[in-house]
């Protein structure tokens, strides 16, 4: 295929091509743009929470009316209930839970005159059942035992912990060399010196949010053994056996309000349930990105169809010479896939440069990350033979251009 | 004139249905697409209070170290405010109205025994808050101010919550158990929204709202449990008497300050506070303060998500590209005229009548792009608002702005996109033209 006829030709008819051509850098700078944000969403909605199994794990929100003076042995009294029901593996008290966008962070130092802390971490409290409740994976050390949970009674107690249990993530951070277990550390509040008697695999912060509060930090999670009381809603976390959730998220309120009435049950519901609603705004946009992906390539595309088949109207008497001429069909196709595959490969470089560029943009205004370069790549690969597809229907057209045309008046 | 040219316009769209359908979806879908984003972005970065906007000011003062940026400030400045401070505001003369604030979660119990108790969303306050964010009174009256120095049990009810307690009716003087004690109805508000809730952003600004309000004093008293966030510099300790005592920030404080001049006052008495906070030891530290109103607070907290500005970026980028798309096909189904140009221009019709008929020929093809663009952004509307949560879509919808602006990006684009066939078709040389048939 000789270039040089296409590209004099191209040079009767700038506009057209170079609108194409520009068509396509711009395509190609939104859609590897929107694929990158879309791989990124997608993988920040899918991160591990450390909870074996979310559809069995179900979250309650229980808050007492008024602050009643036994609420300590209200809650026991209400989880002895819990794992009592049918279907019921274990269940524990806490203050939050991963994927809820709301709990307590702490800095944990490692001296007790430290000005900076260490390391910024979650907070959860919860006792002996935690770790089954939620069906995390310890790795090292030990559970706690019964006696070390104590009470935490609102604002007004400042007591230390009597042990930790910390995440791996955090662990690796505070002890990048040596065994966790065994350490102490010293927390914010109550600057005491607590021992860390355990470690476990993952458990995730309980914010999400791309860039966001606890963004930095996580997998850097803790567990103290303490029960909380506080005027405030305390969440009841239940493991149930397989395919016993929908069974317990009916029998559990009920059991609740059978024991006492004078509480406020919020939403009960698997961590599923809370995973899809915390996610919902990423999973949104990867749908909305997708949608605007394949509007912007149909776009492209039609009117790749429309231009090209109005050169080919244009050339129908040239075409039709050439024909004449002892051109076969395929020279006539491979003309206009040659012609489009210069005009695509100049859109594709130029859109290439946008599309890095754009990425810079956003990396400094929405503190976004760098696009990888493989997606700029792909974008052009696939401009391009969307490019091809698009005008495979008008060259199929003008090689049907019969060389007689040649031969008659104009 | 100008309706011979539209009929001839439409005439010629009709010749090539093909070409002039794709002209329009492609205008109409990167309309519906531009307008779906613009419509959420209006609405988000819509002026919750346009009337006094410029009047509320919220102060702020770096009370832990430059040293130690709290989280991701860019400018060392917290979003919160601690007691000690917000107490020291209080105090401070030459505001019109000035509240402090913070909000927490009580369970209510109805008087019915039938009803079972449920959450709400109650924000402490003073009772300059009513006065100054304009929230208007169905039944009674805000506390007053006696009532707030007596930290006094008693409540102002939105009309939902007044509905759901009350039946609506005028409750003024009746009792609400909030927390199982009794406090006493003063007022009853009457319709009123902030979107977004601009004087507390942190718990969903968009989402669910203050339903009772209540003495500030009286919930300090109570030790109430702060709704949002207590940052602490490691002075910490969540006893309630300690967190009074540190310079941990919780607490939201608004002003009302109705010219420039008591905006400028308040200014220097909050680097004069900070100075003599300086000199007393608290910080070691020069002042560092600022006084920022709605209009620049919402811009700072960044109410409107990135999500949104991206969306944004990415939809005026699919209109650049189908108006792209418009132009290079004007420009074929033009040019394929170019005989009948060419015949008209011989028979007489000037440059600018050519010119003229032309881009008529385009506004139609813009407005009609217009028209169905408007009826795909409704549609992408219903599903943005499907597919996010409320903190994006809840209160986006088309309005007579959007529609204007709607038709007129459609019409003005196409037009812009249009000159340059258009052109092209006043400068074909009759006799060429001619000549080759």
């Amino acid at each position: 295929m000789q270039f040089r006829p296409i590209l004099s030709a191209m040079r009767r008819n700038k506009v057209g091509a170079i609108l194409i051509a520009v068509q396509m850098a711009i395509t190609l700078a939104i859609l590897c743009n929107a694929l990158f944000i879309i791989q990124q969403r997608v993988a920040l909605s899918e991160r591990p929470t450390g909870v074996d199994d979310e559809a069995n794990v179900v979250v309650l929100d229980n808050q007492w009316v008024g602050n009643p003076p036994d609420q300590a042995a209200r809650q026991e009294g209400d989880l002895a209930a819990l794992r009592s029901l049918p279907g019921v593996q274990d269940a524990f008290a806490t203050n939050s839970v991963p994927l809820t966008d709301s709990g307590s962070t702490e800095g944990i130092s490692l001296h007790p005159d430290q000005k900076t802390a260490s390391a910024r971490a979650a907070l959860y409290f919860g006792d002996e059942h935690a770790i089954a409740s939620l069906g995390l994976k310890l790795i090292a050390g030990r559970n706690f035992n019964a006696d070390e949970v104590t009470e935490k009674v609102g604002y007004t107690d400042l007591k230390s912990p009597a042990a930790i249990i910390i995440t791996k993530g955090l662990a690796d951070k505070l002890f990048p060399n040596a065994n966790a277990v065994g350490q102490s550390i010293y927390d914010d509040f109550s600057k005491g010196q607590v021992p860390i008697i355990g470690v476990i695999d993952r458990l995730q912060v309980p914010w999400v949010s791309a860039g966001g509060w606890g963004s930095t930090f996580n997998d850097s999670s803790f567990i103290v053994p303490f029960h909380i009381v506080i005027p405030f809603p305390v969440l009841y976390v239940i493991h149930t056996q397989p395919g016993q959730a929908a069974a317990v998220i009916q029998a559990a309120p009920k059991k609740l309000f059978d024991i006492s009435r004078a509480r406020v049950i919020g939403k009960t519901r698997p961590m599923t349930a809370l995973r899809t609603e915390i996610y919902k705004d990423d999973k949104g946009l990867v749908v909305i990105l997708g949608i605007v992906c394949v509007a912007l390539l149909a776009v492209t595309a039609f009117g790749i169809v429309g231009l090209t088949s109005y050169w080919v109207a244009q050339r129908r008497r040239q075409i039709g010479i050439r024909r004449a001429l002892g051109a076969t069909r395929n020279a006539i196709i491979q003309y206009f896939q040659t012609e489009n595959l210069l005009i695509a490969g100049a859109g594709a470089a130029i859109g290439i440069a946008l599309a890095v560029s754009l990425n810079l943009w956003m990396v400094s205004a929405f503190a976004m990350q760098r696009l990888n370069t493989g997606y700029a790549l792909i974008g052009a690969v696939v401009v391009m033979l969307l490019g091809q597809a698009a005008v495979l229907w008008p060259a199929l057209k003008a090689a049907s251009i019969p060389p007689a045309l040649a031969t008659r008046a104009a | 004139m100008f309706r011979y040219y539209f009929r001839l316009g439409i005439r010629s769209l009709r010749r090539n249905m093909v070409l002039t359908a794709l002209m329009i979806a492609a205008i109409a879908v990167g309309i519906g697409a531009c307008m779906t984003a613009l419509t959420v972005f209006r609405a988000m970065s819509g002026d919750p209070i346009p009337q006094k906007s410029s009047q509320l000011y919220t102060p702020q003062i770096d009370n832990w170290s430059p040293e130690r940026p709290p989280g991701d400030s860019p400018d060392h400045l917290n979003a919160l405010l601690s007691y000690i401070d917000v107490t020291a505001f209080m105090q401070a003369p030459g505001a019109k109205h000035q509240a402090a604030m913070f909000a927490t979660l009580l369970s209510v119990r109805p008087n019915d025994p039938q009803q079972k108790p449920f959450k709400a969303n109650v924000r402490t306050t003073y009772t300059d808050f009513f006065p100054m964010f304009d929230a208007p009174f169905k039944y009674g009256r805000p506390w007053s101010a006696t009532e707030d120095k007596n930290h006094s049990a008693v409540v102002v009810l939105t009309s939902d919550m007044n509905n759901r307690l009350f039946g609506g009716q005028n409750s003024v003087g009746k009792i609400v158990r909030l927390d199982s004690e009794p406090y006493t109805v003063t007022g009853v508000l009457d319709d009123w929204q902030v979107l977004p809730r601009f004087y507390d952003l942190q718990v969903q600004p968009f989402g669910r709202s203050d339903e009772i309000f209540m003495p500030f004093t009286r919930a300090v008293d109570k030790q109430m449990k702060v709704l949002g966030s207590i940052q602490c510099n490691g002075d910490g300790g969540t006893a309630f008497e300690t967190l009074l005592r540190s310079e941990c920030i919780w607490l939201q404080f608004w002003v009302e300050l109705p010219t420039a001049a008591d905006a400028a006052k308040y200014r220097a008495f909050l680097n004069n506070y900070a100075a003599e906070q300086q000199r007393l030891g608290r910080f070691h530290w020069p002042p560092h303060t600022q006084l920022r109103n709605v209009t620049e607070w919402l811009r700072y907290r960044h109410v409107v998500p990135n999500e949104v500005r991206i969306l944004i970026l990415v939809s005026f980028g699919f209109l650049l590209v189908c108006l792209m798309n418009a132009m290079g096909l004007m420009l074929a189904k033009i040019m394929g005229r170019a005989g009948d140009i060419g015949v008209r221009r011989a028979l007489g019709a000037s440059r600018a009548a050519i010119f003229a008929q032309c881009l008529i020929e385009t506004g139609v093809v813009g407005l009609a792009g217009g028209i169905l663009g408007l009826a795909l952004t409704a549609l992408g509307l219903m599903a943005a608002r499907s597919l996010l949560s409320k903190n994006f879509v809840a209160l986006a919808h088309l309005d007579w702005t959007d529609t204007t602006i709607a038709v007129l990006l459609a019409v003005g684009a196409t037009l812009v996109a249009g000159l340059y066939p258009t052109w092209r078709a006043a400068h074909v040389q009759p006799a060429w033209q001619l000549k080759a048939q």
